[in-house]
Protein backbone atom coordinates (compact mmCIF):
# COMPACT_ATOMS: atom_id res chain seq x y z
CA UNK A 1 0.00 0.00 0.00
CA UNK A 2 2.50 2.65 -1.45
CA UNK A 3 -0.18 5.15 -2.07
CA UNK A 4 -1.09 5.71 1.22
CA UNK A 5 2.16 8.11 1.14
CA UNK A 6 0.28 10.12 -0.79
CA UNK A 7 -2.46 11.15 1.32
CA UNK A 8 -2.83 14.37 2.53
CA UNK A 9 -2.74 15.28 6.16
CA UNK A 10 -5.93 16.90 6.16
CA UNK A 11 -7.99 13.77 4.67
CA UNK A 12 -5.99 11.57 6.36
CA UNK A 13 -6.95 12.71 10.35
CA UNK A 14 -10.75 11.96 9.29
CA UNK A 15 -10.11 8.72 7.38
CA UNK A 16 -8.32 7.44 10.53
CA UNK A 17 -11.24 8.69 12.90
CA UNK A 18 -13.82 7.63 10.82
CA UNK A 19 -12.62 3.83 10.25
CA UNK A 20 -11.37 3.57 14.14
CA UNK A 21 -15.04 4.63 15.11
CA UNK A 22 -16.56 2.20 12.49
CA UNK A 23 -14.58 -0.42 13.97
CA UNK A 24 -15.39 0.40 17.20
CA UNK A 25 -18.90 0.42 17.34
CA UNK A 26 -18.57 -2.76 15.07
CA UNK A 27 -16.89 -4.78 18.19
CA UNK A 28 -18.76 -2.92 20.38
CA UNK A 29 -21.83 -4.59 18.63
CA UNK A 30 -20.19 -8.00 18.73
CA UNK A 31 -19.59 -7.44 22.61
CA UNK A 32 -23.21 -6.68 23.31
CA UNK A 33 -24.42 -10.05 21.39
CA UNK A 34 -21.95 -11.87 23.95
CA UNK A 35 -23.02 -10.39 26.87
CA UNK A 36 -26.97 -9.84 27.00
CA UNK A 37 -28.50 -12.30 28.70
CA UNK A 38 -32.14 -12.15 26.36
CA UNK A 39 -32.43 -12.65 22.56
CA UNK A 40 -34.58 -9.63 22.81
CA UNK A 41 -31.85 -7.28 23.81
CA UNK A 42 -29.21 -9.40 21.56
CA UNK A 43 -31.25 -8.55 18.99
CA UNK A 44 -30.09 -4.81 19.48
CA UNK A 45 -26.10 -5.31 19.64
CA UNK A 46 -25.79 -6.02 16.26
CA UNK A 47 -27.51 -2.90 14.31
CA UNK A 48 -24.72 -0.84 15.89
CA UNK A 49 -22.35 -2.60 12.87
CA UNK A 50 -25.14 -2.25 10.45
CA UNK A 51 -25.70 1.76 11.15
CA UNK A 52 -23.37 3.61 11.53
CA UNK A 53 -20.42 0.95 12.50
CA UNK A 54 -20.93 0.55 8.29
CA UNK A 55 -21.45 4.28 7.82
CA UNK A 56 -18.20 5.42 9.48
CA UNK A 57 -16.38 2.98 7.15
CA UNK A 58 -18.27 3.59 4.43
CA UNK A 59 -17.18 7.27 4.90
CA UNK A 60 -13.67 6.55 5.08
CA UNK A 61 -13.46 4.68 2.28
CA UNK A 62 -15.10 7.11 0.04
CA UNK A 63 -12.91 10.37 1.50
CA UNK A 64 -9.88 8.29 0.85
CA UNK A 65 -10.69 6.62 -2.51
CA UNK A 66 -11.62 10.19 -3.98
CA UNK A 67 -8.86 12.07 -2.74
CA UNK A 68 -6.54 9.38 -3.84
CA UNK A 69 -8.36 9.75 -7.23
CA UNK A 70 -9.16 12.93 -7.29
CA UNK A 71 -12.62 12.31 -8.37
CA UNK A 72 -15.30 11.42 -6.11
CA UNK A 73 -15.88 7.85 -5.46
CA UNK A 74 -19.57 7.00 -4.67
CA UNK A 75 -20.56 3.05 -5.20
CA UNK A 76 -19.84 2.44 -1.07
CA UNK A 77 -22.90 4.29 -0.87
CA UNK A 78 -24.67 1.39 -3.10
CA UNK A 79 -23.24 -0.96 0.03
CA UNK A 80 -24.87 0.94 2.53
CA UNK A 81 -28.33 1.55 0.86
CA UNK A 82 -28.52 -2.58 0.68
CA UNK A 83 -27.37 -3.36 4.20
CA UNK A 84 -29.71 -0.69 5.38
CA UNK A 85 -33.04 -2.19 3.72
CA UNK A 86 -31.69 -6.16 3.88
CA UNK A 87 -30.50 -6.04 7.72
CA UNK A 88 -34.55 -5.71 9.07
CA UNK A 89 -35.65 -8.66 6.92
CA UNK A 90 -33.62 -11.06 9.20
CA UNK A 91 -33.97 -9.30 11.91
CA UNK A 92 -37.83 -9.22 11.65
CA UNK A 93 -37.77 -13.38 10.62
CA UNK A 94 -35.51 -13.78 14.04
CA UNK A 95 -37.26 -11.65 16.13
CA UNK A 96 -40.51 -13.40 14.61
CA UNK A 97 -38.81 -16.89 15.02
CA UNK A 98 -37.94 -16.07 19.00
CA UNK A 99 -40.98 -14.59 19.73
CA UNK A 100 -43.07 -17.88 18.46
CA UNK A 101 -40.37 -20.46 20.18
CA UNK A 102 -40.71 -18.28 23.83
CA UNK A 103 -44.46 -18.31 23.79
CA UNK A 104 -44.53 -21.98 22.95
CA UNK A 105 -42.65 -22.30 26.15
CA UNK A 106 -43.82 -19.59 27.86
CA UNK A 107 -40.26 -18.71 28.22
CA UNK A 108 -39.86 -16.33 31.60
CA UNK A 109 -38.32 -13.34 28.70
CA UNK A 110 -41.44 -12.57 27.66
CA UNK A 111 -43.75 -10.35 29.33
CA UNK A 112 -47.42 -10.36 29.40
CA UNK A 113 -47.79 -7.76 26.50
CA UNK A 114 -45.69 -9.77 24.67
CA UNK A 115 -47.25 -13.18 24.93
CA UNK A 116 -50.61 -11.99 23.35
CA UNK A 117 -50.35 -13.49 20.13
CA UNK A 118 -51.11 -10.15 17.62
CA UNK A 119 -51.17 -11.56 13.80
CA UNK A 120 -54.72 -13.06 13.84
CA UNK A 121 -55.61 -14.02 9.67
CA UNK A 122 -55.18 -12.74 6.99
CA UNK A 123 -53.92 -9.26 5.57
CA UNK A 124 -56.80 -7.46 3.86
CA UNK A 125 -54.47 -5.15 2.20
CA UNK A 126 -53.12 -7.94 0.08
CA UNK A 127 -54.71 -8.49 -3.03
CA UNK A 128 -53.72 -12.21 -3.39
CA UNK A 129 -54.82 -12.99 0.28
CA UNK A 130 -58.56 -11.54 -0.30
CA UNK A 131 -59.22 -15.14 -2.49
CA UNK A 132 -60.04 -18.02 0.10
CA UNK A 133 -57.17 -20.59 -0.12
CA UNK A 134 -58.30 -23.60 0.91
CA UNK B 1 -44.90 6.82 -20.29
CA UNK B 2 -46.33 4.60 -17.43
CA UNK B 3 -46.47 1.98 -20.39
CA UNK B 4 -42.60 2.10 -20.74
CA UNK B 5 -41.91 3.17 -17.06
CA UNK B 6 -44.58 1.47 -15.05
CA UNK B 7 -42.29 2.19 -11.63
CA UNK B 8 -40.76 5.62 -12.94
CA UNK B 9 -38.29 5.82 -9.49
CA UNK B 10 -37.21 2.02 -9.27
CA UNK B 11 -36.45 2.84 -12.53
CA UNK B 12 -34.23 5.90 -11.75
CA UNK B 13 -32.69 4.35 -9.16
CA UNK B 14 -31.07 1.31 -11.09
CA UNK B 15 -30.00 3.64 -13.42
CA UNK B 16 -28.11 5.45 -10.66
CA UNK B 17 -26.85 2.87 -9.15
CA UNK B 18 -25.08 1.35 -12.67
CA UNK B 19 -23.36 4.53 -13.14
CA UNK B 20 -22.14 4.44 -9.30
CA UNK B 21 -21.11 0.52 -9.65
CA UNK B 22 -19.77 1.05 -13.01
CA UNK B 23 -17.73 4.59 -14.73
CA UNK B 24 -19.97 6.99 -15.90
CA UNK B 25 -20.00 7.14 -19.22
CA UNK B 26 -22.57 7.33 -22.11
CA UNK B 27 -22.59 3.75 -23.20
CA UNK B 28 -23.07 2.66 -19.28
CA UNK B 29 -25.73 5.54 -18.88
CA UNK B 30 -27.77 3.62 -22.02
CA UNK B 31 -26.76 -0.24 -20.65
CA UNK B 32 -27.90 1.13 -17.33
CA UNK B 33 -31.00 2.68 -18.53
CA UNK B 34 -32.18 -0.50 -20.85
CA UNK B 35 -31.31 -2.66 -17.42
CA UNK B 36 -33.41 -0.57 -15.51
CA UNK B 37 -36.58 -0.62 -18.05
CA UNK B 38 -36.79 -4.22 -18.02
CA UNK B 39 -36.15 -4.39 -14.37
CA UNK B 40 -39.22 -2.00 -14.17
CA UNK B 41 -41.30 -4.17 -16.60
CA UNK B 42 -40.45 -6.94 -14.39
CA UNK B 43 -41.21 -5.38 -11.24
CA UNK B 44 -45.12 -4.35 -12.67
CA UNK B 45 -45.62 -7.72 -13.21
CA UNK B 46 -45.45 -9.03 -9.73
CA UNK B 47 -48.49 -6.32 -8.85
CA UNK B 48 -46.72 -4.69 -6.01
CA UNK B 49 -48.06 -1.87 -4.84
CA UNK B 50 -46.45 1.35 -6.35
CA UNK B 51 -45.28 4.09 -3.94
CA UNK B 52 -47.26 7.45 -4.51
CA UNK B 53 -44.40 9.70 -2.75
CA UNK B 54 -46.20 13.55 -2.35
CA UNK B 55 -43.70 15.12 -0.62
CA UNK B 56 -39.96 14.73 -1.34
CA UNK B 57 -38.58 17.56 0.64
CA UNK B 58 -40.56 16.16 3.51
CA UNK B 59 -38.86 12.53 2.37
CA UNK B 60 -35.45 14.50 2.91
CA UNK B 61 -36.24 16.04 5.96
CA UNK B 62 -37.13 12.45 7.33
CA UNK B 63 -33.86 11.21 6.16
CA UNK B 64 -32.31 13.94 8.27
CA UNK B 65 -34.33 13.22 11.08
CA UNK B 66 -33.49 9.20 11.02
CA UNK B 67 -29.91 9.91 10.84
CA UNK B 68 -29.82 12.04 13.94
CA UNK B 69 -31.64 9.55 15.51
CA UNK B 70 -29.21 6.83 14.80
CA UNK B 71 -25.89 8.73 15.93
CA UNK B 72 -28.21 9.34 18.92
CA UNK B 73 -29.26 5.87 19.75
CA UNK B 74 -25.89 4.12 18.61
CA UNK B 75 -24.30 5.93 21.84
CA UNK B 76 -27.62 5.09 24.08
CA UNK B 77 -26.86 1.41 22.82
CA UNK B 78 -23.23 1.98 23.16
CA UNK B 79 -23.77 3.05 26.87
CA UNK B 80 -26.17 0.16 27.58
CA UNK B 81 -23.48 -2.58 25.94
CA UNK B 82 -20.45 -1.14 28.45
CA UNK B 83 -22.76 -0.69 30.79
CA UNK B 84 -23.64 -4.61 31.21
CA UNK B 85 -26.33 -7.34 31.15
CA UNK B 86 -27.75 -5.97 34.59
CA UNK B 87 -28.25 -2.78 33.11
CA UNK B 88 -30.03 -4.16 30.16
CA UNK B 89 -32.35 -6.18 32.05
CA UNK B 90 -33.27 -3.31 34.15
CA UNK B 91 -33.82 -0.76 31.10
CA UNK B 92 -35.20 -3.08 28.42
CA UNK B 93 -38.91 -3.88 27.55
CA UNK B 94 -41.31 -4.54 25.11
CA UNK B 95 -43.83 -2.13 24.10
CA UNK B 96 -47.67 -1.80 21.77
CA UNK B 97 -48.32 0.59 20.08
CA UNK B 98 -51.04 1.43 17.58
CA UNK B 99 -50.40 2.23 14.27
CA UNK B 100 -52.86 4.58 12.13
CA UNK B 101 -50.57 4.23 9.14
CA UNK B 102 -52.06 1.74 6.35
CA UNK B 103 -50.04 2.07 3.12
CA UNK B 104 -47.69 -0.47 2.65
CA UNK B 105 -44.43 0.69 1.50
CA UNK B 106 -44.86 3.24 4.42
CA UNK B 107 -45.01 0.33 6.78
CA UNK B 108 -42.00 -0.64 5.44
CA UNK B 109 -40.24 2.16 5.17
CA UNK B 110 -41.27 2.56 9.42
CA UNK B 111 -39.91 -0.61 9.89
CA UNK B 112 -36.56 -0.21 8.59
CA UNK B 113 -36.49 2.89 10.05
CA UNK B 114 -37.39 1.18 13.47
CA UNK B 115 -34.53 -1.42 13.35
CA UNK B 116 -31.80 0.45 11.88
CA UNK B 117 -32.44 2.56 14.40
CA UNK B 118 -29.67 0.56 17.29
CA UNK B 119 -32.34 0.18 20.34
CA UNK B 120 -35.71 -0.25 18.96
CA UNK B 121 -36.63 -4.32 17.44
CA UNK B 122 -39.73 -4.34 15.34
CA UNK B 123 -41.31 -7.72 16.37
CA UNK B 124 -45.18 -8.60 15.25
CA UNK B 125 -47.30 -6.70 13.20
CA UNK B 126 -50.71 -7.10 12.68
CA UNK B 127 -52.62 -5.78 9.68
CA UNK B 128 -55.88 -6.24 10.78
CA UNK B 129 -55.83 -4.64 14.12
CA UNK B 130 -52.75 -2.65 13.38
CA UNK B 131 -50.81 -3.38 16.56
CA UNK B 132 -47.22 -3.38 16.52
CA UNK B 133 -44.77 -4.99 19.39
CA UNK B 134 -41.26 -3.38 19.66
CA UNK B 135 -38.73 -4.26 21.71
CA UNK B 136 -36.47 -1.58 23.17
CA UNK B 137 -33.02 -1.92 24.84
CA UNK B 138 -33.28 1.59 26.82
CA UNK B 139 -36.88 2.10 27.70
CA UNK B 140 -37.38 5.08 30.13
CA UNK B 141 -41.29 6.14 29.80
CA UNK B 142 -43.03 3.67 27.38
CA UNK B 143 -45.54 6.81 26.86
CA UNK B 144 -43.20 8.89 25.44
CA UNK B 145 -41.36 6.27 23.36
CA UNK B 146 -44.71 5.53 21.48
CA UNK B 147 -45.23 9.62 21.32
CA UNK B 148 -41.90 9.68 19.65
CA UNK B 149 -42.89 7.14 17.07
CA UNK B 150 -46.13 8.39 16.33
CA UNK B 151 -45.19 12.04 16.09
CA UNK B 152 -41.80 11.78 14.89
CA UNK B 153 -41.79 8.82 12.26
CA UNK B 154 -45.89 8.16 11.49
CA UNK B 155 -46.70 11.64 10.93
CA UNK B 156 -44.29 12.40 8.40
CA UNK B 157 -44.80 8.96 6.48
CA UNK B 158 -48.49 9.53 6.67
CA UNK B 159 -47.97 13.21 5.03
CA UNK B 160 -45.35 11.40 2.65
CA UNK B 161 -47.32 8.82 1.32
CA UNK B 162 -50.98 9.13 2.08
Amino acid sequence: MSHLGDLPMWAAVPIAFFLILGSTLALLGSLGLVRMRQFYQRLHAPTLNTSWGTASVILASMLMFSVLDTRPILHELVIGVFVMITTPISLLLLGLAALRRDRVKDSPDLTDLARTRRITGRDPADPAETAPED
Amino acid sequence: MSVLFPHPLLSLALTTMWLLLTSPSLGNLILGSIIATIAGQIVSRLHLPRPQIRRFGMLIHLALIVGLDIIRSNIAVTGIILGGPDMADRRSDFVELELRLKDRNALALLAIIVTATPGTAWLEYDPVSSKLLIHVLDLVDADEFRALIQDRYETALMEIFE
